[in-house]
């Protein structure tokens, strides 16, 4: 069934007793020409892409719980392409370029809103920084303008603008950035590719593989039995040591914890989105009104999947600095997801490293932005055996050859990234 | 989460900085394959769900290093010895 206003109306009068599932919850077949492991944002639309733009539906995406119950449930749904390094910002772009269409490719309401970014500056060095980027990002297709402190003084006059460790100087806008509503955006990839023929496998843990005598990945074995596939794609973000560990593979990542928080609702305040690097602090406002916000990692390696006391406070005091009227509010909850971070702070996308193996990982705490167009160029990869355009830089021997992709420059450290 | 220091005793995670893993083993730069030993040693991680060795500084006590047992999955810690003995051992 096709999502139109018509059918709203109609479903919405005969109180939904016409409605269709969203999504099949299918048998799983014996063998998939591709099994995609990891059901969140990345692996569904890895699969609507192999159906939708390489012809291959005999596709499954295997979930341990239910579908979005990783980091694409549990992130602060930002999308933006503000990137520095010419291995990460063309990718990017294509990303917002996709999600500025998503609605319509997938016929479902992701809540997409280009409601713009700014990353707030407060000294010279740092106006420096921006000013690369900007053009960066321009070199690459993207939009940025560079606003000085009266121009994001009219888009968020309640900041406090004379901190005195922290005056605010001006600011790098996107204004194409925003935000989506990233359970929809879960669930609009999974219908539109179980419509294409996908089978979507939920309470499916992948539990072991089957290999072939040449160490070829045959299959997965789950507490349900085995499922044999011709490729097998590993998009399990936090868990992605875990289960190549499982292959004898060791990954160049380190899985961290990542905290966001939600005030109660209150009227439209904040316009957009906005950073405070300096701070550790970032914020925007939902459509239900609770202000949506997060700052650092929990600094040590951590698969809890819950957050400390630490960083609640350091994120709080830093909103607070920057936005005294935070205080006025009531935070209604918090919660944690499992980061998958690279040596670099950037993804891996790539072939191998075992035959009819392919792995997506290391999206760190920014992978949210990157689902459609790392479902477009893993889907790519898996189909044609090669690295898509934009996702050449970002291979796994990069880590061998030397060409990492360090935004921050911080080094083989994945807490500072 | 309170980490026992050897010298100071519990203590506050917030005054120790992390490292991170304290099992990867600085090559022998002098090694036929030293390349491939330190992209090892560099970049590729265990990085297990639960039981894990890990440094930490005690940056604002001390000032030593320290090693910890903690599990990746509860943080509750087992053990903590300064990291030249946890190297010995
Ligand atoms: C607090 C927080 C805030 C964030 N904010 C942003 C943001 O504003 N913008 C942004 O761009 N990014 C953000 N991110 C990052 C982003 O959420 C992730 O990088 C991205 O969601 C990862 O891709 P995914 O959706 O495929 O991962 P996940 O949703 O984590 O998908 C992986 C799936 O694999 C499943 N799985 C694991 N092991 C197995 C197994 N053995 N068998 C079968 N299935 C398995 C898991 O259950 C999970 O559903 C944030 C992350 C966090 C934690
Ligand atoms: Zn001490």
């Amino acid at each position: 069934m096709r999502y139109s206003l018509f059918n709203v109306i109609v479903n919405g009068l005969t109180k939904n007793r016409f409605a269709e599932r969203a999504w099949r919850d299918p048998e799983p077949k014996p063998e998939y020409d591709v099994l995609v492991i990891g059901g969140g944002g990345h692996g569904l639309a890895t699969a609507y892409y192999l159906a939708k733009n390489h012809g291959i539906t005999n596709v499954a995406v295997l979930e341990k719980g239910w579908i979005g119950s990783g980091n694409a449930g549990r992130n602060t749904t930002i999308f933006r392409s503000n990137y520095l390094l010419p291995g990460n910002e063309p990718f990017y772009e294509h990303s917002v370029k996709l999600w500025e269409g998503l609605e319509q490719e997938l016929n479902y309401n992701v809540m997409a809103s280009q409601r713009g970014i700014v990353n707030l500056i407060h000294s010279d060095a740092q106006r420096d920084v921006y000013v690369r980027r900007g053009n960066a990002m321009r070199l690459a297709g993207a939009d940025s303008e560079l606003l000085d402190a009266a121009q994001v003084r009219t888009l968020l006059p309640f900041l406090d603008y004379d901190n005195a460790r922290f005056p605010i100087k001006g600011g790098l806008l996107q204004a194409r950035a925003g935000t989506a509503r990233h359970d929809g955006v879960v669930w609009g990839f999974a219908r539109a590719a179980d419509k294409l023929g996908v089978d979507i496998l939920q309470n499916r843990e992948v539990t072991g593989f089957t290999r072939g005598p040449d160490g070829a990945v045959t299959g997965v074995e789950t507490p349900r039995g085995t499922i044999k596939a011709k490729k097998i794609a590993l998009a399990v973000a936090g868990s992605s040591s875990r289960l190549a560990s499982k292959l004898g593979l060791r990954l160049p990542i380190e899985s961290l914890v990542m905290q966001a928080f939600v005030s109660e609702a209150i009227k439209p305040l904040i316009p957009g989105v906005f950073t405070f690097g300096a701070g550790h602090f970032y914020i925007s406002q939902s459509d239900k009104g609770g202000l949506v916000f997060g700052g650092d990692l929990d600094g040590y390696n951590s698969y809890a999947q819950r957050g400390n006391l630490p960083v609640i406070e350091d994120v709080l005091e830093g909103g607070v600095a920057l936005m005294p009227l935070l205080g006025r509010l009531r935070l209604l909850r918090q919660w944690a997801g499992l980061c998958d971070m690279s040596m670099d702070g950037s993804p891996i996308i790539d072939i191998g490293p075992l035959p009819n193996l392919y792995l997506n990982a290391g999206w760190s705490y920014g992978g949210f932005k990157a689902t459609p167009a790392s479902g477009w160029c893993f889907a790519h990869t898996i189909a044609r055996d090669e690295p898509h355009p934009l996702t050449k830089a970002m291979r796994l021997d990069r880590f061998r050859t030397g060409h990492v992709i360090d935004e921050k420059g911080v080094g083989a450290q994945p807490n500072l990234h | 989460m309170l980490i026992p220091c050897p010298y100071c005793g519990a203590r506050d995670a917030e005054e120790f900085s992390y490292r991170g893993d304290a099992t990867p083993v600085r090559p022998d730069a002098a090694a036929p394959d030293a390349a491939e030993q330190f992209h090892d040693y560099v970049y590729l991680r265990d990085n297990p769900a639960g039981a894990f060795r890990e440094l930490w500084y005690h940056s604002a006590g001390c000032r030593r290093w320290v090693e910890v047992e903690r599990d990746t999955l509860t943080h509750a810690i087992t053990a903590t010895r300064f990291a030249a003995e946890g190297r010995r051992a």
